[in-house]
């Protein structure tokens, strides 16, 4: 019930914004505010309950009928990880709020009505349990973000989001086929027709064709996370986006990939995920590398920071596929850190744009001076992208390749070399917009001095930011504990091949403790 | 059993007063009547009238649903004929008599009645394309639907005397019974037959080799006829089609099969990628149209029990979401032409904040995108495909709709874009009415309603098929 509750608050709050927009734009985003701080409230009762019964699969978990011809349910379910998840989306989501105070000028309502059904969708998805459930809200999310990036985006945004709509649709579809298709082969063996994903996992590996069912997953997963080849979507949706839009891409949508990778694919797959895991664990390492070239070589700062998430999240993709303990945690930590360091990254570039009108970092040079605030917030934020030890990307990365240095040496080098090309973007990055001689000057003369620096506000969004990325590098232990549980259920199911042939060193678990 | 086809020519006669709104309400009056007395001759069990006629619930539950379509394309072109200079009341009649045709296609069960059914079908309905004579694209319009239409039922009537040579009977029961034990590829009066027939029906449908009248007469024809093309004349054919595929034995023949499949993907991607081209609204609905049949080939060359549920289900919501998005067409139509061009649209999210909602849902709901009656509809196709495992047609299915998904949202950019002055002036006077209103909110109801708890609809679904295997 409480988490039907989390999904229903930002919905309402998103239709009374959108009701009240006509006559009050600060009332409309109180609203937006006022209902992600009850979803946060919502959350800390749901740690609560998850704190006292940590021992059963589902803490919180709700089951109605909804389309009983079909065996559909309205199945709702969350454990430590899906919460971990929640926590992320709810607190990205009022930073989304609070970055659209200065940018979005134009029907307001309709656009935090937008905003609050991408959470509900993102929230839908980190907690279904229902097959055909978890497809509706995969696909809820989707059309809101479209508008996003097609009303209120930049120059390009009807091409960015059209493409963005296409690329991620075409992978929905391809899962939908899956899930479909596991549905009759379910019903098939036992019987019961039914989306539900408990009842799914008995089955689902087991089936000749299993490896195709895996692959339309895949597809979809891969997309959004996104693996290299199907990535030419996010740089364009992520550039063109306002600041909300990007901050919610980055932080939040693409983790929709990897949470499902590792509640779906994973589980409910293991031995075909297996199968394909030597190819996917490459183009992780691909991802890794390719996204940190092209990072450097944009001028463009919000293509910059674009690129940087797929280089991050090709860490993710090599730690779900490595699949022992320490890399599948790895993998986690990075997806929260890179949450809140990139989320930080896009709102910081978002002030820029909005108050030097571009992007262009060939005209930005030297604003340390005038804004020094930024500057330092930006820096701290580069060092987190970086990997500096002590922050949380570090630990996630850190993880990661710890974790596949078990399955394949070799990749791990590999993707160590990630880190030397990231701290050569990060560092890119500051030098040309904060170092250097001050070139804005030359575009507009007396500009370079009436830049504002950081507000109140936006300084106490960072500082969150800073102080969760500082809490995750120092003392992760307690998120580590949240999702442990989930993660030893996938491991002890997905054993990668590399080990298996090395004589089941994967049983040697949990090193980290 | 009669009284549905009875009331509406009952009413007909009362019809012939000069006056527009009371046309308009005594038509009305005659189809809600006739929608009523369904129902009550649902309670009684199927009945045969005639060896021309069958009345059961899968007949009657189709009936219901051109009725509805009907309904609502009567009172949704009230506002669009109030405002032209045309004589106004023959119109209804028209539309009364061409849901009668389609209503008797629906439940013919001898070639006979479907002849009948199909010829008062199509000449009211090049009446009614030709409508507004005032303007010469009408005109080419009709012509252009007359002209395949009689050569699709050329093809029927020589399909039609070839089976009849074989089988000796014209009545579709007789011939199933007659071709049961037969191989189809053995015998060349059924083969010949059997594909003129398809041709014949193909012409209807506006399946792809025979689809080309399709956008130029959606393009000419009045919005509120061509929601009608779209929904009921093209439902009823493709309902007739479905209650008598599951007789021939189609799966023993591999090169008829074959062909149905070549058929089927060929006309959703034609459907779809001719639509990319197009600038003009109506004709961009016209291919999705095309698009749409070849969707619901697909699920009727699946077969199976899934297949019947999923394609009466599809034509559901397909009906309202196509009377829906012809209804916002006709609604925005003006007093002189109609507004179809896709720059016409640019920023109307700002001009008619509402109705631009309205028409994004039934777009998305064209799409296929959930919280629509559409996904419910593309979901059952799609299940109906993998019971018949067809995974070629769902590979074409999938890709064909990632095509559509690009003009569809065509459309949707442009009624968000940011409006000129100039277009602003120019786009003015939609005719709209209160009662137009009123059928665009209940189909948004439904339309959501059947995305977001399409139990109930499944339900009713099931219940009226269930009559026919």
């Amino acid at each position: 019930m409480i988490l039907v509750l989390l999904l229903i608050i930002p919905l309402l709050g998103g239709l009374l914004a959108w009701a009240v927009s006509q006559r009050s734009n600060r009332l409309c985003r109180c609203f937006s505010l006022i209902a992600l701080f009850a979803d946060l409230a919502v959350l800390v009762i749901l740690s609560v309950q998850y704190a006292s019964n940590r021992n059963e699969q589902w803490f919180a978990f709700v089951k109605w009928s909804w389309i009983p011809q079909l065996g559909v349910s309205f199945e709702l379910g969350a454990d430590g990880l899906s919460l971990l998840f929640l926590w992320l989306t709810v607190i990205l989501g009022i930073f989304a709020v609070v970055s659209s105070i200065n940018e979005i000028q134009e029907r307001i309502g309709f656009f935090h009505f937008n905003l609050m059904l991408i959470l509900v969708g993102i929230m839908g998805v980190f907690t279904a349990l229902d097959l055909f459930l978890f497809y509706f809200f995969w696909e809820l999310m989707l059309v809101p973000m479209y508008f996003l990036i097609s009303i209120w985006g930049h120059e390009n945004r009807v091409y960015a989001s059209i493409k963005f709509f296409i690329f991620t649709q075409a992978g929905g579809l391809f899962m939908l086929l899956s899930i479909i298709a596991l549905y009759f082969i379910h019903g098939r063996v036992t019987g019961v027709y039914t989306f539900d994903y408990n009842e799914l996992l008995s089955t689902a590996g087991a089936s000749a064709v299993s490896i195709w069912l895996m692959l339309g997953f895949f597809i979809a997963f891969a997309v959004k996370l996104p693996a290299v080849p199907l990535h030419t979507w996010l740089a364009d949706a992520h550039t063109e986006a306002p600041t909300a839009g990007s901050v919610i891409l980055a932080g939040l949508l693409l983790k929709t990939g990897a949470y499902g990778l590792l509640r779906f694919v994973l589980p409910l797959f293991p031995s075909p995920a297996q199968q394909i895991a030597p190819v996917a664990m490459v183009l992780g390492v691909i991802g890794i590398l390719y996204g940190a070239i092209l990072a450097f070589a944009q001028k463009d700062a919000k293509r910059l920071v674009a690129y940087t998430s797929i280089s991050h999240l090709g860490f993710v993709l090599l730690g779900v596929f490595a699949g022992n303990l320490l890399s599948l945690q790895g993998a986690v930590i990075i997806i929260l850190a890179h949450g809140l360091s990139t989320g930080g990254l896009f709102i910081l570039v978002g002030i820029l744009q909005e108050r030097l009108h571009t992007r262009d970092m060939n005209q930005m040079g030297g604003l340390w001076a005038s804004v020094p605030r930024m500057g330092g917030v930006s820096l701290f934020l580069a060092l987190a992208s970086l990997g500096l030890p002590g922050l949380g990307n570090f630990v996630g990365e850190f993880l990661v390749l710890a974790g596949t240095w078990r399955v394949s040496p070799i990749l791990t080098s590999i993707a160590a070399i990630g880190f030397i090309l990231s701290a050569i973007y990060s560092l890119w990055f500051i030098q040309k917009v904060f170092h250097g001689p001050p070139v804005v000057s030359i575009v507009e003369p007396q500009r370079a001095r009436q830049i504002a620096d950081l507000g109140i506000r936006e300084m106490a969004v960072m500082c969150l930011i800073m102080a969760g990325l500082i809490w995750l590098g120092l003392y992760p232990q307690p998120i580590l504990n949240s999702a442990k549980p989930t993660l030893n259920a996938i491991q002890s199911k997905y054993v990668p091949v590399a080990e298996q042939t090395a004589g089941g060193e994967g049983s040697r678990t949990d090193v980290a403790h | 059993m009669l009284l549905a086809g009875g009331a509406v020519l009952i009413m007909l006669v009362l019809t012939v007063f000069r006056n527009h709104s009371l046309t308009l309400v005594l038509t009305v009056l005659t189809l809600a009547f006739s929608l009523a007395a369904l129902p009550v001759s649902s309670s009684t069990p199927s009945k045969q009238v005639t060896s021309l006629l069958v009345f059961d619930s899968y007949s009657l539950f189709f009936m219901a649903l051109i009725f509805g379509s009907a309904l609502a394309v009567c009172v949704l072109s009230f506002g669009y004929m109030r405002d032209r200079r045309n004589i106004k009341e023959e119109f209804y009649i028209l539309i009364l008599l061409a849901s009668l045709g389609c209503a008797g296609i629906v439940a013919s069960s001898h070639f006979i009645s479907f002849f009948l059914s199909l010829e008062i079908l199509s000449v009211s309905l090049y009446v009614l394309i030709a409508y507004p004579r005032s303007e010469p694209n009408h005109i080419e319009a009709g012509i252009k639907y007359l002209i395949p239409a009689a050569t699709s039922v050329a093809f029927l009537l020589l399909g039609a005397a070839f089976i009849y040579a074989y089988s000796g009977t014209m009545s579709f029961s007789g011939i199933a019974f007659s071709s049961t034990n037969v191989s189809i590829a053995h015998n060349l009066f059924l083969l010949v037959g059997l594909v003129m027939v398809v041709i014949g029906i193909g012409f209807k449908l506006g399946i792809v080799p025979f689809h080309l009248w399709t956008p130029d007469v959606y393009q000419g024809a009045p919005a509120p006829v061509t929601g009608f093309i779209a929904t009921a004349s093209k439902g009823a054919v493709f309902a007739l089609l479905l209650r008598y595929w599951t007789t021939i034995n189609v799966y023993d023949c591999k090169p008829v099969f074959t062909a149905l499949v070549a058929i089927a993907i060929v006309t959703m991607l034609f459907g779809n990628l001719l639509a990319l081209l197009q600038s003009n609204v109506k004709r961009i609905l016209a291919y999705s149209s095309i698009a749409h049949i070849g969707y619901l080939l697909t699920a009727l060359l699946a077969g199976g029990k899934w297949a019947v549920v999923a394609i009466t289900l599809y034509l559901l919501t397909y009906f309202i979401t196509t009377l829906g998005a012809f209804g916002v067409i006709t609604v925005l139509s003006g007093k002189q032409t109609d507004i179809e061009m896709l720059d016409d649209y640019r920023g109307l999210s700002s001009r008619h904040p509402y109705l631009a909602g309205i028409f994004t849902g039934f777009l998305f709901s064209l799409a296929g995108i959930p919280l629509t009656a559409g996904f419910i509809g593309k979901f059952y196709i799609f299940s109906a495909n993998v019971d018949g495992r067809l995974w070629l047609l769902l590979i074409v299915l999938i890709v064909s709709s990632v095509i559509g998904l690009f003009y569809y949202l065509k459309i949707v950019v442009a009624l968000y874009k940011p409006v000129d002055e100039q277009q602003a002036i120019q786009g003015a006077a939609p005719s709209m009415s209160f009662a137009g209103g009123i059928v665009l909110g209940l189909l948004t109801v439904f339309l959501l309603w059947a995305g977001v708890y399409p139990s109930p609809f499944i339900n009713l679904v099931k219940i009226m098929v269930s009559g026919l295997n």
